[in-house]
C-alpha cells in the first residue's frame, strides 16, 4: 500500500522542511493511523519528536484531515489508513 | 475501497443534506461540507461584526497583517465582506517589520502576496525607523530574556502610529477566539485584574488611541485554518526565533489538551469572562499622554519610551555617542516621513537609509 504523507503549518520544519512524504508499506494493505504516526516519528521526524507526538496520538493543536477532510469525520486516531490515502498534518500552534 | 468509499460517503452535511460534509466543527460538533463552511464561516463573523457595531460606512480600517494564518484570514474575510454587504469601508494592509532576521523578512513576502490578491494598499513599518532599534539588535543588546516585552510594547504603538500615517480611524487584528481564551487564562493565574478586565472587549483602546477590534473574537482556530486550507490562501507560518513565549506556551498547550476532551470550552471560557464583574475598587488607571512622544498611557512617559531610555542608556560608550548623533540628524530632518508628526521620540531615526517605509 502507498500513502501521501502533506504537513504544513510549520510542521514541515520538524521533517528536514519536505512537505510531501509518499510512504510504502508493501507487506500491508492497511495500517492504523496511530501506527503510522509513531511510523513517521520514528523514521520521518529529525527533531522535537514532542512537538508532534505526545501520549501515542498527534499533539493537541496539530489538525489532521484524510482524504481532504477532517479526521474527527472518520474517529480521529482510530482511523485505519488504506492504500493510496493522502493524510495531512496541519499544525495550529505556530503564529498567526 | 470500494466499501470504505461509501462509508466515507454515509453521511451528509448536516446543514444542507447534500454533499459530503469535511468538517467537524468544534463550536457546535455539527458535521458539514465545504460549501456550508465558508457560509456558516463567513456569516458568523459578519453577525459579529454587526451586532457588535464594528465599523461605520466611510470607515478607514487599517488590517494589522503579519502574513500568518490569523491575519491573511482577516484580510480575505474583510475584503470578502466589505463588497458582499457593502460596508463602504477603505481597507489597508499595516505590517509591523520588528527587523528578525529569517523569520519577519520572509513573512512580509507573503503580505506583498497578500496585498495583490486583495488589492488593498500596504504599509510596512519599522521598528528600526520608529525606534531606531531592530529586534534583532534588541536581542544583541539585552539577551534573550525580557525580549518579548519590548517586542510587544513597540508592536503595539507601531501599530498605532502606522494607522495614523494611512489616515485610518480603526484597527482590525486576527486575534481569534483561542488567543482569547488563553489570554483570559494567563491573566487569571497572574491575577491581573485590570487586564483579566479588559482582554475580553471586542473592542480596546478606544480611550485616545485609535478603537481596535477583533472580528474572530468567536471563531476558532481549526476553522480558521481550515478556511485557509480549503481556500488555499496563502501564508507564512514559523516561530518567532526569539520567541519561547514560554508563559503562553503553557496556557496554550493546556488549553488545547482540555479542548481535545470538550471542543467548546475555548467559546465557554470567553463567555465566563464575559460575565466576570469586578469589583468598583478595581478601576483602570487613569489615562493620560506620555510627555515624551504623546502616546496614550497610565504614567508621566509611556513604556516604549521606558524601554528606548533604557536601552539607549545601555549602550556602549561608542555605540552611545553614535546614537546621539542619529537622533540630532533626525531632528533635523524628521519630517521625511509625512504623518511623523505624531513621533517625537528621542532615538527615531528617520534618517536611517535601511527602512523600508512603504511598499510597492
Amino acid at each position: 500500500m502507498k500513502v501521501k504523507i502533506e504537513l504544513s503549518g510549520g510542521l514541515e520544519l520538524l521533517f528536514d522542511k519536505k512537505k510531501v512524504h509518499e510512504i510504502e508499506f508493501s507487506d500491508k494493505n492497511e495500517i492504523p493511523l496511530k501506527d503510522l504516526i509513531l511510523y513517521m516519528r520514528d523514521n520521518l521526524l529529525k527533531e522535537r519528536s514532542e512537538l508532534f507526538v505526545v501520549d501515542d496520538t498527534v499533539r493537541p493543536g496539530i489538525l489532521v484531515l484524510i482524504n481532504d477532510a477532517d479526521w474527527e469525520l472518520f474517529g480521529g486516531i482510530s482511523y485505519n489508513v488504506e492504500d493510496k490515502d493522502t493524510i495531512i498534518f496541519i499544525s495550529t500552534l505556530h503564529g498567526g | 475501497m470500494e466499501n470504505t468509499a461509501t462509508k466515507k460517503k454515509s453521511k451528509l452535511c448536516e446543514v444542507c443534506n447534500v454533499s459530503r460534509p469535511v468538517l467537524k466543527r468544534p463550536k457546535t460538533g455539527e458535521m458539514i461540507c465545504k460549501e456550508c463552511f465558508y457560509t456558516v464561516f463567513e456569516d458568523e463573523i459578519h453577525h459579529t461584526i454587526i451586532s457588535n457595531n464594528l465599523f461605520k460606512r466611510g470607515d478607514r480600517v487599517a488590517i494589522g497583517a503579519s502574513g500568518g494564518k490569523d491575519s491573511t484570514v482577516l484580510a480575505e474575510i474583510m475584503t470578502l465582506l466589505n463588497k458582499k454587504y457593502d460596508y463602504g469601508l477603505d481597507l489597508f494592509l499595516l505590517s509591523i517589520d520588528e527587523g528578525i532576521t529569517g523569520y519577519r523578512d520572509d513573512s512580509l513576502e507573503t503580505v506583498k502576496r497578500n496585498q495583490e490578491q486583495y488589492q488593498i494598499p500596504l504599509k510596512i513599518l519599522s521598528y528600526k525607523e520608529l525606534y531606531n532599534w531592530t529586534m534583532d539588535d534588541i536581542v544583541k543588546e539585552i539577551g534573550l530574556k525580557g525580549n518579548c516585552t519590548f517586542c510587544g510594547v513597540f508592536r503595539r504603538q507601531a501599530l498605532d502610529r502606522g494607522a495614523v500615517m494611512l489616515k485610518a480611524n480603526k484597527i482590525v487584528t486576527g486575534h481569534n477566539a483561542d488567543d482569547i481564551a488563553e489570554t483570559v487564562l494567563m491573566n487569571l493565574l497572574r491575577g491581573d485584574i485590570p487586564r483579566l478586565q479588559r482582554c475580553v472587549n471586542i473592542i480596546t483602546g478606544s480611550e485616545g488611541a485609535l478603537p481596535r477590534s477583533k472580528p474572530f473574537k468567536y471563531t476558532y482556530q481549526k476553522e480558521i485554518v481550515m478556511y485557509a486550507y480549503f481556500k488555499k490562501l496563502d501564508y507564512f507560518s514559523t516561530e518567532c526565533i526569539y520567541a519561547p513565549n514560554a508563559y503562553r506556551g503553557h496556557a496554550r498547550d493546556f488549553l488545547k489538551d482540555l479542548e481535545a476532551v470538550r471542543p467548546s470550552i475555548i467559546i465557554d471560557i470567553i463567555h465566563s469572562a464575559e460575565n466576570f464583574h469586578f469589583r468598583e475598587e478595581n478601576k483602570m488607571p487613569v489615562q493620560r499622554n506620555c510627555i515624551q512622544c504623546g502616546y496614550i498611557c497610565s504614567n508621566d512617559i509611556c513604556m516604549a519610551c521606558d524601554l528606548l531610555k533604557n536601552l539607549n542608556s545601555g549602550l556602549a560608550k561608542v555605540k552611545l555617542s553614535i546614537n546621539l548623533k542619529r537622533g540630532k540628524d533626525n531632528n533635523n530632518n524628521s519630517n521625511n516621513n509625512d504623518n511623523n508628526n505624531t513621533l517625537k521620540l528621542e532615538s527615531t531615526s528617520a534618517a536611517t537609509t535601511t527602512t523600508t517605509t512603504v511598499s510597492n
